[in-house]
């Protein structure tokens, strides 16, 4: 009882006391709240030293191991688990096929916990304890460039399914995501054929929108466009009344939108009540998939526009046996969107890769890489030997009243990956 | 285009929010002195309480009419659950009950987590919320006009029933001196349950309002508490004033700030001047002064 301590938190002193208390109780929120989700650069402490290689892998019985590697704890976990389901089915269906070289898939699963030395340590025990012939997964850039060294040091092979800020080629690594080029390039020349002149840029504090930002003023000023305003916002943000009254005010063309996560569902509601909409003024997002739609609430972003490579609505047949098969296996009310659709492609095409080597072996398989192709849910795909990036055809999408999103404008062909875009004039300062 | 007015709104409406997030928690840790960081979740609770209730009903506006009760409601007995339980335990240790209340949060996120489903969901706003009032060339968001009203009448509410009531007469006698108000017969203990349930309900209202305005997920008390704490700490100890001018300020200067900077800076600002602040009245704004022997 107090009263039994009288000298603790006597009301007339306590105010000091219970502040300090309190400060650090908020600074104890703001690492464990904000900390995860910043893509600061990850660590590269876990990569052990390069002797021991990944030749461990046991290829003597009826199965081979493989990795994945995602975020099932953690902020990361709402994202990464839909990947990992899709990443499960993929599994499932090439079992059911007859496996891959005749053998079937045994599927290690570990928690990147959102954390990205934790992707490291995990990437480590994958690679040397479990002996898996490859690892798919990983979301943030954090959690790839904290895998990176892991992967090249062990000789091991990782596939990424998210798109991402581009300017990064691991022979190590393959990225079924989009690059800039094929995703943010061909979004701005969409908004650029719809006679936009002046773009307002908003984003999450983090290196995603940053450099996508640094592209897209580069494009701007290539093309004309006047770049009206360019706001971030701290991940997390709860409150947009004050940019959507910059945005509103600037009287821009159109919006170009790659914050991130929760923050957009509090950018959308002020945008909608402060009496903004597709009609008005356009928002094109980046980081918006089905997944998200619910969340955000379909009344609020209907018509606004999103870049992708892969909706749920893409009609091909590959896209409806794939999400007929997705919603047998996780009920007919889940969505899928392109990071889970880049997941379920990787590990066909490492099956593809794999069959053409006729082995298991990362050099071999590497070597193989050029040229290896499937037919995609999105679109037929095609693996760049050089890059390690794959080719996607760029699909801007509008957000239907049914919360799916439907394709409006298409690249008509599959975009080559040019990750540091070389092929770009304009792209030639962004070094 | 004016940006002052827009501005002013902006931060005043920002202040409401910020006084609603925080108005329990005066009670809790203001009064009490009890550092619960359980008080975010207490609003995601709320939140959920919107969401579950428009789910049974289907109509937006009736389901927010009965949400805003209920999830006081429901604010309030998680909070009695905690006090009666964990808390009461260690009213003399304050950095205690930091870590338990703390780990008491993250509980409560995974268990909306299991429930729910971890991707964030959607409560709809009534068709009256919809849309904007224009006042003077300025469009104000009737969400937004809302949430300040509930934040006026529940401050109303809690300066009426902390004055005008026996209860509150009795809140008050526990933080001004408990021992005297125990040796006058006053139940200390019945009436720290009454300020903790009374404190979480008002966090639970919050939940509700915020839904008009934010997403709505297992994380969603981890984006208030800190401002919810440093509006408190800002505002002083033990007086519903201080609450309702820092919030005020802290919101006002948010928006100002963020107009002629950016959201990071701004934030920033608002930390240095609050910190400049504390180094000058540690104590806060508006502090109570009483004849507590200590």
């Amino acid at each position: 009882m107090r009263r039994s301590t009288p000298s603790l938190l006597p009301t007339r002193t306590r105010g000091p006391r219970l502040a300090a208390a309190a400060l650090a109780a908020l600074a104890v929120v703001a690492a464990g709240g904000c900390g995860a989700r910043v893509d600061s650069a990850g660590s590269a402490g876990a990569a052990s030293s390069s002797a021991e290689n990944a030749d461990c892998v046991d290829t003597s019985g009826d199965t081979v191991k493989i990795g994945f590697l995602n975020s099932l704890s953690g902020t990361m976990a709402i994202s990464e688990q839909t990947v990992h389901d899709s990443l499960q089915l993929a599994a499932k269906e090439i079992n059911a096929d007859g496996g891959v070289l005749g053998k079937q898939l045994e599927i290690v699963t570990e928690d990147g916990q959102s954390e990205p030395t934790v992707f490291a340590e995990k990437a480590t025990k994958l690679i040397t304890d479990d002996c898996v012939a490859a690892v798919f997964g990983g979301w943030t850039s954090a959690s790839r460039k904290a895998m990176l060294p892991v992967f090249e040091s062990q000789d091991a092979l990782l596939f990424y399914p998210v798109q991402y800020e581009g300017l990064e080629s691991s022979p190590n690594i393959f990225y079924t995501g989009a690059t800039t080029n094929q995703q943010i390039v061909p979004a701005l020349d969409y908004l650029a054929e719809q006679g936009t002149t002046s773009l307002f840029l908003v984003g999450s504090d983090y290196v995603f929108p940053r450099t996508a930002n640094k592209i897209i003023n580069a494009y701007a000023r290539a093309h004309g466009i006047e770049i009206v305003g360019e706001e971030y916002a701290p991940l997390g943000h709860t409150d947009f009344s004050t940019i959507v009254n910059k945005v509103k005010a600037s009287g821009a063309d159109a919006v170009f939108n790659t914050l991130n996560g929760d923050s957009n569902v509090a950018f959308f509601k002020e945008y909608s009540n402060a009496g903004l909409g597709a009609d008005e003024m356009p928002v094109l997002s980046v980081s918006i998939a089905e997944e998200e739609v619910g969340g955000i609430g379909v009344q609020n972003v209907e018509g606004q526009l999103t870049a992708w490579n892969y909706y749920q609505t893409v009609d091909t047949p590959e896209n409806a046996a794939f999400v007929e098969a997705f919603q047998a296996e996780y009920g007919d009310d889940r969505v899928t969107s392109d990071p889970m659709e880049a997941a379920y492609v990787s590990l066909h095409l490492w099956q593809q890769m794999v069959e053409k080597a006729d082995s298991f072996a990362v050099d071999d398989v590497v070597a193989a890489a050029d040229g290896v192709s499937y037919d995609a849910p999105e679109g037929t795909v095609v693996v760049d030997g050089d890059n390690h990036h794959i080719s996607k055809t760029s699909l801007v999408g509008e957000i239907g009243d049914d919360g799916l999103i439907h394709p409006v404008w298409t690249s008509e062909e599959p975009i080559e990956p040019d990750p540091y875009l070389e092929g770009y004039d304009w792209a030639e300062d962004l070094g | 285009m004016d940006t002052l007015l827009p501005q002013l709104f902006a931060g005043l409406s920002l202040g409401s929010v910020l006084l609603l997030a925080a108005l329990g928690l005066a009670l809790t840790f203001g009064q009490m002195g009890v550092i619960n960081m359980a008080h975010g979740e207490f609003m995601m609770a709320g939140a959920y309480t919107a969401f579950v209730v428009q789910g049974l009903l289907g109509d937006p506006g009736a389901s927010l009419l009965v949400a805003l009760p209920l999830g006081f409601v429901v604010g309030g007995v998680l909070g009695l659950v905690l006090e009666a339980t964990l808390v009461h335990r260690m009213y003399h240790r304050p950095l205690d009950t930091l870590l338990v209340t703390w780990g008491v949060a993250l509980l409560l996120q995974q268990v909306a987590r299991d429930v729910f489903g971890a991707p964030n969901i959607d409560v709809a706003a009534p068709g009256w919320l919809s849309g904007a009032v224009t006042v003077a060339g300025v469009a104000l968001p009737k969400t937004r006009l809302f949430i300040l009203a509930l934040a006026v009448v529940c401050v109303a509410a809690l300066a009426f029933a902390l004055r005008a009531t026996p209860l509150g007469r009795r809140i008050r006698a526990v933080v001004q001196n408990r021992d005297l108000a125990e040796a006058s017969g006053i139940s200390s203990r019945g009436t720290d349950r009454m300020t903790f349930f009374i404190g979480s309900g008002l966090a639970g209202v919050a939940g509700v309002a915020l839904t008009l305005l934010g997403s709505i997920g297992p994380t969603l008390g981890t984006h208030y508490i800190v401002d919810a704490f440093l509006v408190v700490v800002a505002g002083g100890i033990g007086q519903i004033k201080g609450t309702v001018v820092a919030a005020t300020a802290l919101g006002l200067m948010q928006a100002f700030f963020e107009y002629s900077t950016t959201a990071s800076v701004a934030k920033v600002l608002v930390f240095v001047v609050v910190i400049a602040f504390l180094q000058v009245r540690p104590q806060g704004l508006v502090t109570v002064r009483t004849r507590s022997l200590a």
